[in-house]
């Protein structure tokens, strides 16, 4: 490169990118790959802690905190994800580091994963194609009955964009909807819940799309599994250590609820092998974003963040710290 | 209604059998080898005047000849493909079905078909069961549902009921049906292939007649195409089955979401191994809550019948 064209700028990465990320930003970008250097992380990063202002955090795996600490340039994380429970957001706002997320661009694939979900545990879609494709249809004859959708009472955790949209689309299937959150929401006119064993108790489906924080460690725990009851569905899409994993399983062991459908977990990628032989729980491995689109709109989303940064103009994402 | 006699044709349902049981005087077609069942029919005719059937076991021509005493054909199903509607006019045999009340449990399955089908649910259920997320790393880009053009064969109740929950989605509808539908702003096609070339899901929604039988024939498929899929909430003969096979094989469809078969309980064993189907063992309406909904309702016709009442679900 002659001198007199501009360097692009410099974004820190810890981890590599989707090639195809990788592809379509290196040509605006010029990335600082830490595991490429020979050196150990800190050295490597002390030698170009001083012109690194920006990071790029690509996968849910946590951001050290000591490494926020090592870069005194820096002052934008951009994630790839809704949640960001893998960054110290604490440290962002006392640093007055920005930081933004994925926006919107989950929203719908999340929103319709979780529909798919319920509507597969309760109508056993996925345990009655594994009857089929075993032959078992011929030979042992029709299928259990299973249990209804339409109209049961859907309690939401958690009432942000994916809550929502997981709201508008149960609404077309006749559901009552019912929602906790921290605050209760003007807009609409969804029943309340201060609490969420209140919550549980008037649903029969609770459906977890809150942020995973301090507070809501366990959110789901014993006693809101208990109040939701035998015949009780959970559907999460949000993050695993929502829920007391430990205790779900118990509770689905021993019919203290009817069923579950789960896309994230507490230690992934394990996942509680009781739950293999389960008929009424479907199990998905943090899927719900993986689609073409979804990573299409990311990928857009990230390059509006970063060029809106080196620019200095507003960001496309930020949240509030 | 001690008096009256069904002819119950299929174990179709404990609660409804029960309670029949209990009201009236039932003869289970079922329990004779099927080499006898002509015979059983005809030794117990005097007394049946009453048929209850469902989408497997109906009234055919031959039963109903056989049954000069029949006065009405109770069906525990909406589809009454398997009643000889023609004879039973003829002979001025009442006819019932289960309309409404397992509306929305199709409609249901069939937005959850398509979910699991485009999302690939039941593969990655199975990924994780096998323990090959663990091992493997995640599991592959799948496609997006919010927004798909859906396309809609049949909007009556069940159709209507599908396109209601799409809108949800934000889904676009298009629909073919016999006649245009005065009070929808969903895009109508006359023609069934222009339908299925301007949409990503074709959902199979009407009742199986003669013009309907095989109305998803290999021209069909081949204008849903490669990134189009079939689900198909229905019954099985509006497939032709074979061409949907062929079609999935040769890459020719995006994939197939099945409720219904040609041949059930058989389904062809060549699905058994693509990633791109989603089968399920005709469950549209098999939920407890509808299946007592529909046993109530076809008591509740017979009842009506007897008493001289105005039936609650008449077809003919």
């Amino acid at each position: 490169m002659s001198p007199s064209t501009p360097q692009p700028p410099e974004v820190l990465l810890l981890r590599p990118l989707l090639p195809s990320f990788d592809a379509a930003l290196s040509g605006k970008f010029r990335f600082v790959k830490t595991w490429e250097s020979p050196l150990p992380l800190h050295d490597y990063l002390a030698q170009r802690a001083a012109s690194i202002r920006v990071l790029l955090c690509s996968s849910l795996q946590p951001v050290p905190p000591d490494v926020i600490d090592r870069l005194p340039a820096l002052k934008l994380i951009v994630g790839s994800s809704v949640g960001l429970d893998h960054i110290d957001l604490a440290a962002c706002r006392r640093l007055g580091i920005a930081v933004t997320n994925a926006g919107s661009v989950f929203t719908d694939d999340t929103a319709d994963y979780a529909v798919g979900l319920l509507i597969d545990v309760l109508r056993h879609i996925s345990a009655s194609d594994r009857y089929v494709r075993q032959g078992f249809w011929p030979l042992m004859g029709d299928y259990p009955f299973s249990s209804k959708l339409s109209g049961k009472r859907v309690g939401i955790v958690g009432l942000g964009s994916i809550g929502s949209a997981i709201a508008k689309r149960l609404e077309a299937f006749g559901c009552p909807i019912l929602y906790h959150s921290r605050t209760m929401k003007q807009s609409v006119s969804y029943k309340y819940f201060a609490n969420v064993c209140d919550l549980a108790s008037e649903s029969d489906i609770l459906i977890i799309s809150c942020a995973l924080t301090d507070e809501t460690f366990h959110i789901i725990d014993k006693k809101v599994m208990l109040a939701l009851g035998k015949h009780g569905v959970i559907i999460n899409v949000g993050r695993g250590p929502l829920i007391d994993e430990k205790e779900l399983v118990k509770c689905l062991m021993q019919g203290e609820i009817g069923g579950a459908g789960l896309d994230v977990f507490e230690n992934e990628p394990v996942v509680p092998e009781e739950l293999f032989k389960m008929d009424n729980v479907v199990l998905s491995g943090h899927s719900a974003v993986l689609t073409p689109e979804s990573f299409h709109d990311l990928l857009e989303l990230i390059t509006a963040n970063l060029e809106a940064f080196f620019s200095n103009k507003p960001l496309a994402s930020p949240v509030a710290l | 209604m001690e008096s009256l006699g069904v002819l119950l044709t299929f174990p179709m349902n404990p609660y409804l059998e029960e309670e029949l049981s209990r009201r009236c005087k039932v003869f289970r077609l079922w329990q004779s080898p099927p080499e006898r069942r002509q015979e059983f029919i005809r030794s117990n005719a005097p007394a049946i005047r009453a048929i209850v059937g469902n989408a497997y076991v109906g009234a055919d021509a031959a039963t109903i000849d056989a049954l000069p005493n029949l006065e009405i054909v109770a069906s525990f199903s909406v589809g009454l493909d398997k009643v000889d509607l023609h004879k039973c006019r003829e002979r001025g045999i009442r006819v019932t079905n289960t309309p409404d009340v397992l509306t929305e449990d199709v409609a249901d399955l069939a937005i959850g078909l398509a979910i699991a089908l485009l999302r690939r649910i039941c593969q990655a259920d199975r990924y994780v069961r096998s323990g090959e997320w663990d091992k493997k790393g995640d599991y592959r880009l799948t496609t997006r549902f919010s927004g798909k053009t859906i396309g809609i064969i049949g909007l009556g109740r069940i159709g209507m009921a599908v396109a209601k929950r799409a809108e949800g989605f934000g889904c676009p509808i298009s629909y073919y049906s016999r006649s245009e539908k005065p009070n929808t702003n969903y895009k109508y096609y006359s023609n069934l292939i222009d339908l299925a070339a301007n949409c990503n899901v074709l959902i199979v929604a009407c009742p199986l007649t003669e013009e309907t039988r095989h109305i998803v024939n290999r021209e069909v498929l081949d204008a849903l195409g490669s990134k189009g899929v079939l689900v198909n909430i229905g019954r099985g003969p509006h497939v032709d089955e074979p061409e949907l096979v062929a079609a999935l094989r040769e890459g020719r469809l995006g994939g197939a979401a099945l409720d219904v078969y040609e041949n059930e309980p058989h389904v062809p064993e060549e699905l058994f191994g693509m990633d791109n189907v989603v089968l399920v063992p005709h469950v549209g309406s098999g939920t407890n809550e509808t299946r007592k909904e529909m046993a109530d309702l076809v008591l509740g016709n017979l009842e009506a019948h007897v008493m001289n009442k105005p039936l609650l679900t008449p077809v003919v």
